[in-house]
């Protein structure tokens, strides 16, 4: 069965506006758990309105947060999909523009880095496309705050640094980052690939829900490493002190060439977005 | 804790009186402007301009707000984070502007203006974007239309929950070692 191109502007646009309407049970459950942990009274207040915000926006279908964010889509597109009705390129990118428009959503892309000029709609959307088998086209939106992303750190290592090296650089990142980036976090990290591939890594990492952790158990093993350190460094709720720095830590891996070991490290606020749909 | 009440206009006592760490409900007038609307407003200073609005005992928010819906005052409007701010807020602060609002870390230089002419960052909550809006009464540009989310408006805004993070003596919620 053919895919028209109209349905995919539908199904993106919807995305759109739930993702940034409806915050995923994952996250809300990561707020309840760091509640239950926070002694400070700050750390406990701001948990508190992060909830009730959640709450408004879901029931008021208004935005969790102003920063609607730039709109970052993994397509993964079954070999044997045939396309009808135009370019799904620009469907998705209509989709973009449909839901940034129709959801009161924020248009936050500027055309052009250096003259700046805003392109009024949001578009064009990031759009990350990996071939699969198959028949069916999977669409994730994951709109992506700037607060954040500009927190975020790529590093080239040397083999030699290791795993050690590895732990360092991702610390060094969430405290640098420090209060700028919303904390509680989600830490996304990319090991291995190319420069671009482990950024890739580790934004495609912050797309799997908390709470699920890397299936090789060594990398599960560093998630959670990973996560222990980066709370005791107190930054907090806010910044205000606490507890809870982060509330997750996903970790993705790749094979890497034998002069190198990228790590990359995407920071995502605590509202960590994204709706995903299968279509054929 | 008592929440400490606090209206726009605001005077030079009131701002020092303020601590590290004390919660304010804040009421009165706020302007909005985040990077665009900063460059714009220091360059109007720099060639001898008049600036849209007078910024004496005043205070600007660091938010970019989502459209509003029919029926509502405002979208969405949570702070960026302030450090981005940073080149411009000392200038500003040297014009009168007396409270800035936003998330996350400022420098030394605009910290060192806020102890020498008495001002103070506050800090929203960031991400509580859909709970703030509710504290907005009356949204309107006022500036830089072109800017889009980025103009300047003139908010009134009644009992916005804020934390005083950083206070005209320099004292630092961020860094309390």
């Amino acid at each position: 069965m053919p895919i028209h191109v109209e349905e995919v502007t539908k199904v993106v646009a919807e995305m759109c506006m739930e993702a940034n309407y409806v915050l995923g049970e994952d996250i809300l459950e990561g707020y309840q758990q760091a509640l239950e942990r926070e002694e400070s009274a700050v750390a406990q207040e701001v948990l508190e309105t992060l909830i009730e915000n959640a709450k408004i926006a879901k029931e008021e279908k208004m935005p969790i947060c102003q920063d609607t964010g730039m709109t970052v889509i993994f397509l993964e597109l079954g070999q044997d999909v045939e396309i009808e009705g135009g370019s799904l390129t620009e469907a998705i990118n209509e989709g973009v523009r449909q839901g940034y428009q129709e959801g009161y959503l924020r248009k936050s892309v500027v055309a052009d880095p250096l003259e700046r000029e805003n392109t009024g709609d949001n578009t064009p959307a990031i759009i990350h496309t990996e071939l699969v088998p198959g028949d069916k086209i999977k669409l994730t939106v994951a709109p992506k705050g700037f607060g954040s992303e500009n927190m975020s750190q790529i590093k080239m290592l040397k083999p030699a640094d290791g795993v050690e090296g590895v732990k360092e650089f991702v610390l060094k990142a969430v405290e640098e980052a420090g209060s700028n980036p919303c904390p509680p976090i989600v830490v996304g990290v990319g090991i291995g690939g190319t420069f671009e591939k482990a950024a890739l890594l580790a934004k495609k990492a912050l797309i799997r829900p908390i709470g699920l952790c890397n299936q090789q158990e060594e990398l599960a093993q560093l998630e959670e490493e990973l996560l222990v350190k980066i709370n005791q460094l107190g930054i907090g709720p806010q910044g205000f002190g606490g507890e809870t720095t982060a509330l997750a830590v996903n970790i993705n891996d790749y094979p890497t060439h034998i002069a190198g070991l990228p790590v990359a490290v995407n920071i995502n606020c605590h509202v960590t977005r994204h709706k995903e749909c299968t279509l054929g | 804790m008592e929440k400490i009440q606090l209206n726009t206009p605001v005077t030079e006592a009131e701002i020092r009186e303020l601590t590290a760490g004390d919660k304010i409900a804040l009421s009165g007038v706020l302007y909005t402007a985040r990077d665009a609307a900063h460059a714009r407003l220091v360059e109007a200073l720099e060639t001898g301009k008049q600036l849209p609005m007078d910024l004496e005992d005043q205070g600007i928010y660091y938010v970019g707000p989502c459209p509003a819906q029919p029926g509502q005052v405002i979208g969405s409007a949570g702070p960026t984070t302030s450090y981005r701010m940073d080149p411009f807020a000392p200038r500003l602060i040297k014009e009168g502007l007396r409270i800035m609002i936003g998330k996350g870390e400022r420098s030394q230089e605009v910290i060192e203006t806020m102890k020498k002419e008495g001002a103070v960052y506050l800090g929203a909550i960031g991400g509580a974007a859909a709970l703030i809006a509710q504290c907005i009464k009356q949204a309107e540009v006022i500036a830089y239309d072109d800017l889009g989310t980025e103009a300047i408006r003139r908010l009134e805004v009644e009992d916005l929950p804020l934390i005083c993070v950083i206070d005209s003596d320099g004292n630092n919620l961020y860094h309390r070692d």
